[in-house]
């Protein structure tokens, strides 16, 4: 829309050199390719996570009627329905809807501030990245209690096992869950749920990181001087690319 | 320290875009609701997980095309981009069918 693409003289083509055939700058190009490959990262990890779900035995039976054990995999929606301050309430995937709901939020809050930078409006980038970072905090801490209560177990008394030990069946209780083994169900439940959202947590904090040196740079007048906010709209390409990876683990992780 | 003024012009903002960046949150939240309804209305089963991977791929659409602007770039970057992504559906495909077939103690 905004990249018309610059005359070429009959006989050339595009690709002849003197124009940019793909209408975006280096910096915005290699941002796409750098997603590309998270993509492609990410795309490892959630396929993994299918490949390991489909060879471990699924739960058989009535969902109400659904307890943890080690042998079959969890339903997703039994393993998260806690919500902070609501200790005992069974309320499945709200509190990663509300999580969705501010990441989704902090996107639009990225996606404004790269309006107001076509503009070079300089307060309203301000405004909106503030937005955004917050949103990011939010997102973040929203994980680090999610990740304590996932740890922790929800206190329900946790899960039997019974394993073979030096020659003697051992009857012993799981609470909680660590990459080793874990109450809601085969070990590599747990490894899949610190490893998928571990790493789509660690690219948000990146992501609020960036975030704040897009804000410091649009406060402190760099764009300005340099006459574009192009920095606010690769930044910004690579934050709405966390939101889409929610998107994705939403719904192979929490909801499938 | 050099001082030397920036004439910065700033342009009155686009109410036409960003009410439909707003359009575009509000399907995007609208989406999930639908996707919170089914998956406690409906049983579970490869109808429902259908139904999920299409509306992940409605969700994945409007922030692509519309938040990261790929709709409106160059052609050939917006198939440089997609086009890849077929290896990622088929290595979906090809994984959780052989994870199907692996025995597990």
């Amino acid at each position: 829309m905004s990249h018309t693409s610059a005359a070429v003289a009959p006989g050339k083509s595009v690709w002849d050199g003197g124009v940019s055939p793909m209408g975006a700058s280096y910096g915005k190009l290699m941002m796409w390719f750098f997603l590309m490959s998270d993509a492609f990262t990410f795309s490892g990890l959630l396929i993994t996570y299918g490949l390991v779900r489909s060879s471990n035995p699924a739960y058989e039976g009535a969902a109400s009627a659904f307890t943890f054990a080690t042998t079959h995999w969890p339903i997703p929606e039994k393993v998260f329905d806690a919500v902070p301050f609501l200790h005992g309430v069974e309320l499945p995937l709200v509190f990663v809807g509300l999580m969705t709901f501010i990441l989704i939020m902090s996107s639009v809050t990225m996606v404004l501030a790269v309006e107001a930078g076509h503009r070079m409006d300089r307060a309203a980038v301000e405004k909106w990245m503030l937005w955004t970072i917050v949103g990011g905090l939010t997102f973040l801490s929203c994980q680090a209690w999610e990740w304590t209560h996932f740890i922790l177990g929800p206190g329900n008394g946790g899960t039997q096992v019974t394993d073979f030990v030096n020659g003697a069946w051992i009857t012993r209780t799981i609470e909680g869950a660590n990459l080793h083994e874990n109450q809601y169900g085969p070990p590599a439940f747990a490894d899949f749920f610190f490893f998928i959202t571990g790493f789509h947590g660690f690219h948000v904090f990146s992501g609020v990181l960036l975030n704040f040196l897009i804000f410091y740079n649009s406060v402190t007048g760099l764009y300005d001087r340099r006459g574009h906010y192009e920095m606010v709209e690769k930044v910004g390409l690579y934050w709405h690319f966390v939101d889409l990876v929610w998107v994705f683990v939403f719904t192979f992780f929490y909801l499938v | 320290m050099a001082h030397h003024e920036v004439q910065i012009t700033v342009a009155p903002p686009d109410k036409a875009k960003i009410a439909k960046l707003w359009r575009v949150a509000g399907i995007l939240l609208a989406v999930t609701v639908v996707e919170f309804i089914i998956a406690f209305t409906l049983p579970h089963g490869p109808a429902k997980t259908f139904l999920f991977v299409i509306l992940t791929i409605v969700k994945a659409g409007y922030i692509v095309g519309e938040f990261m602007h790929l709709r409106y770039e160059v052609k050939v970057l917006f198939w440089a981009v997609l086009v890849p992504m077929i290896f990622v559906v088929w290595m979906l495909v090809a994984f959780v069918y052989e994870g199907t077939k692996i025995v597990t103690y």
